[in-house]
């Protein structure tokens, strides 16, 4: 069986890795873009999946740098969860524009209202209800690929995913019946119905994309980088206090303190960390050196078990 | 204890070291892959605090946990799809497949192998009748588990470009020095017998650490370098430049009437599959047979360049000729297109392939129909003789001859990965059915 082992062997070695060379992020970048390429010319209703935050900016540079400003040949799609940071949303919306990219915005709120989603009480996050949304856009659509920012750093579940990962006509993931995935022969064929959920991105770290945001001097909404934030501790995490979202509770304290965040996501399931970084420079600093994940720091969703992006991810989440 | 630890090491670079290595491990069920991984994690600090939190179990670090990302996985502690993982050394970046060990999953392990630079291969000590003396003056022929052979063997054919044997849980074996000798001696002999190229063997217990980031000196007599510290010397694969030019088109991108598409109105985009192009390179489009002259060609990233095999390409033609996604531009006379293949087949589909039947083959960017004409043999994976077969079971490696819908510009795969390699998908379940690697037209009779 799997070995176990005694937890101060543990203790790792001293060290920090260095800076790396551009080559890195060079081969990084031609990836991403080949992969572009093949979701345009292999299907015929692409999209990409374009929420404003730094994974998905990253690869909205990486389409520009493929097809050229103002000729990306596919929609950039949103779930809006009614509960977004506007910092993010409004970069959005600039963002599509500066490109002159068609963003389609579909909502957890009509979704509520179409009575498709019920939340069991109205204080229930809305995050893993998302997949109802973006199922529905997927029919109301037809997309047959919708390319993510996912990374495979980022969480278990996704260090597993193929690049190009099928859907079957539920839009469920078979985690365990994943097709094979040979050198970049990339099987797109699909049935009526099915689509596939395609990841370029997939092989960057976090550090990879601070180094990049870095290097290419991509633009991100300001809540990336250190601002004064009231915020209550709860469980080791900094919970941003926004009003009606997330009120302080009982015998919490409201505090001000200097944050960035580290991923961002529906309001109520993101946490900031505290931070002085005023640019990615600063960023990839701090990301050298840190000793918690970026999901463990950030996200409330991910905490309740350890299969829940797994179980997102197979009822269609992103 | 430890006297070289492979990330303090400061002597230069060899090499492209810029670019990531990505290897896998591989071998049987319970060898110890996940454990080295999480182990090789550690070791580099790439496991944060909450990751390490998240894989206690009542006082006890699983590091395999580290990498059994699927709750399936989790329930049955077996590997069952490969996790990738990301870690760095002052060094060097690495990327790492985490194959999964069960015959079951072979199709897994053959995913992760065939975008590998290197592969470890493990293989646990306690596991092999090593301690067997000597018989009737002859050694006993020391087994390996048929999943070491079947993955060193799909890693040879898949032309992983270096191939590394860990011999892991010495620790747990009294007489370490005799049982890695013996140990050693049985996978030479086989990687002898089937024409594997074998970069190194190395001692490990994946479970102290021992020999994976940090040496362990004065142990079973082997004075080589660490785990870690090989893989921060090994190449990433070299491309197959020395064949002439080819290309696989991906994308047509068509402009309207714009000041930049004076030598053309359209561009063919795709990854150089061979050789290198400039302006002035002659081509052969195939199917059409039409000639035509580079005039320009872009970088990945728009920017003019010449481009060799491995990168992507714009490419702008000096005339009008008819080039559609999946058509390949090649230098001329340099290849002959043919209907007709010998290739040896990785069969990962559940359903048998059977003679007679069609598949979708994917060559480049190009679908065409292929229909197994016959099945030649299927080697047997612990004789690696070969025998004949009728059909091939799901894990099966055998050789069969395709008969191709359309033309094919075809190399062997020994010559050049990108011609020569295809997969097969089934046309009804849509299921990527086989790795096809190209022989050499005259090999089988």
């Amino acid at each position: 069986m799997n070995a176990r082992t005694e937890t101060e062997l543990l203790q790792p070695p001293m060290h920090s890795p260095a800076r790396l060379s551009n080559t890195h992020l060079d081969a990084l970048e031609e990836e991403t873009v080949f992969i572009l390429r093949e979701v345009a010319a292999a299907f015929e209703r692409p999209t990409l999946l374009f929420s404003g935050g730094k994974d998905s900016l990253v690869l909205l540079k990486c389409a520009e740098k493929a097809f050229g400003a103002g000729r990306i040949p596919y929609p950039l799609l949103m779930i809006d969860t009614g509960h977004n940071f506007p910092e993010v949303t409004d970069y959005r919306d600039q963002r599509a524009k500066e490109l002159g990219a068609e963003l389609i915005v579909r909502s957890v709120e009509d979704s509520m209202k179409r009575g498709t989603v019920r939340l069991a009480h109205p204080g229930e996050s809305r995050n893993a209800h998302q997949s109802v949304t973006l199922l529905e856009a997927i029919e109301e659509f037809r997309f047959d690929a919708l390319i993510g920012g996912a990374r495979r750093d980022e969480e278990k579940a996704r260090a597993k995913e193929r690049i190009f990962s099928h859907r079957d006509s539920f839009g469920q993931w078979q985690p365990k019946d994943q097709r094979p995935e040979l050198w970049t022969l990339f099987n797109t064929r699909l049935a009526p119905g099915e689509h596939f959920r395609v990841f370029p991105i997939s092989n960057w770290t976090e550090l990879d994309v601070w180094q990049y945001i870095e290097r290419e001097h991509v633009g991100l909404p300001s809540i990336y980088y250190t601002h004064k934030r009231e915020v209550v501790e709860r469980r080791g995490l900094l919970v941003p206090v926004t009003g009606l979202t997330t009120p302080a509770r009982d015998g919490e304290t409201v505090q001000v303190r200097d944050v960035r965040f580290r991923t961002v996501g529906d309001i109520t399931t993101t946490c900031p960390v505290e931070s002085l970084a005023a640019d990615a420079g600063d960023v990839v600093l701090e990301t050298l050196s840190v000793d918690v994940s970026e999901r463990g720091a950030t996200r409330m969703d991910d905490m309740t078990s350890e299969a829940s992006m797994e179980k997102r991810k197979k009822d269609g989440y992103f | 204890m430890s006297t070289t630890t492979a990330t303090l090491d400061n002597t230069a670079l060899h090499g492209d070291t810029g670019t990531a290595l990505r290897f896998i491990t591989c071998g049987s069920v319970d060898d110890g892959k996940s454990t080295l991984i999480g182990r090789l994690l550690v070791d580099s600090k790439t496991v944060l605090q909450d990751q390490l939190a998240g894989v206690q179990r009542g006082g006890e670090t699983d590091l395999a946990l580290l990498t059994d990302g699927l709750s399936a996985e989790r329930e049955q502690g077996i590997t069952i799809d490969v996790a990738y993982r990301y870690f760095s050394t002052a060094k060097r970046k690495f990327i790492i497949g985490d194959a999964p060990g069960h015959e079951q999953y072979t199709r897994n392990m053959v995913t992760a192998a065939s975008a590998a630079d290197a592969a470890v291969v493990l293989v646990d000590a306690t596991k092999l009748a090593w301690a067997a003396e000597v018989e009737d003056g002859t050694v006993v022929k020391r087994e390996l588990l048929p999943q070491t052979r079947r993955h060193s063997l799909l890693c040879h054919l898949l032309r992983v470009q270096s191939i590394v044997f860990a011999v892991n849980k010495l620790d747990a074996i009294d007489d370490a020095g005799l049982a890695f000798e013996r140990i050693s001696a049985a996978l030479n002999a086989f990687a002898e017998a089937a024409g594997v190229q074998v970069a190194a063997i190395v001692p490990i217990s994946a479970l102290k650490g021992w020999n994976v980031a940090t040496r362990h000196a004065d142990w079973v007599g082997y004075e080589g370098p660490s785990l870690l510290e090989l893989l921060e010397e090994l190449p990433v694969t070299a491309q197959d430049e020395a064949v002439p030019f080819a290309f696989p088109v991906q994308w047509v991108e068509k402009f309207s009437a714009s000041a930049d598409t004076s030598q053309g109105r359209r561009v063919f985009w795709g990854r150089v599959a061979s050789g290198h192009v400039e302006p002035g390179q002659r081509v052969t489009v195939l199917p059409s047979n039409q000639t035509a002259t580079v005039a320009q060609v872009l970088s990945h990233t728009r920017q003019p360049k010449s481009v060799h095999a491995g990168h992507s390409a714009g490419i702008v033609l000096d005339r009008e000729v008819d080039v559609s996604r999946g058509d390949w531009l090649l230098a001329p006379e340099a290849f002959e297109p043919v209907r007709e293949i010998t290739a040896t087949v990785a069969w990962l589909d559940d359903e048998p392939l059977v003679a007679g039947r069609v598949y979708w083959a994917l060559q480049g960017h190009r679908w065409v129909k292929a229909k197994v004409a016959r099945i030649v043999d299927r080697v047997n994976i612990t004789t690696l003789e070969s025998e004949p077969a009728t059909q091939l079971e799901a894990n099966a490696i055998g050789d069969v001859v395709l008969a191709l819908q359309q033309p094919l510009a075809v190399l062997p795969f020994t010559q050049s990965r990108a011609l020569g390699s295809l997969v097969l998908v089934d046309t009804a379940s849509h299921k990527t059915a086989a790795a096809v690697l190209v022989q050499p037209a005259a090999a089988k009779a």
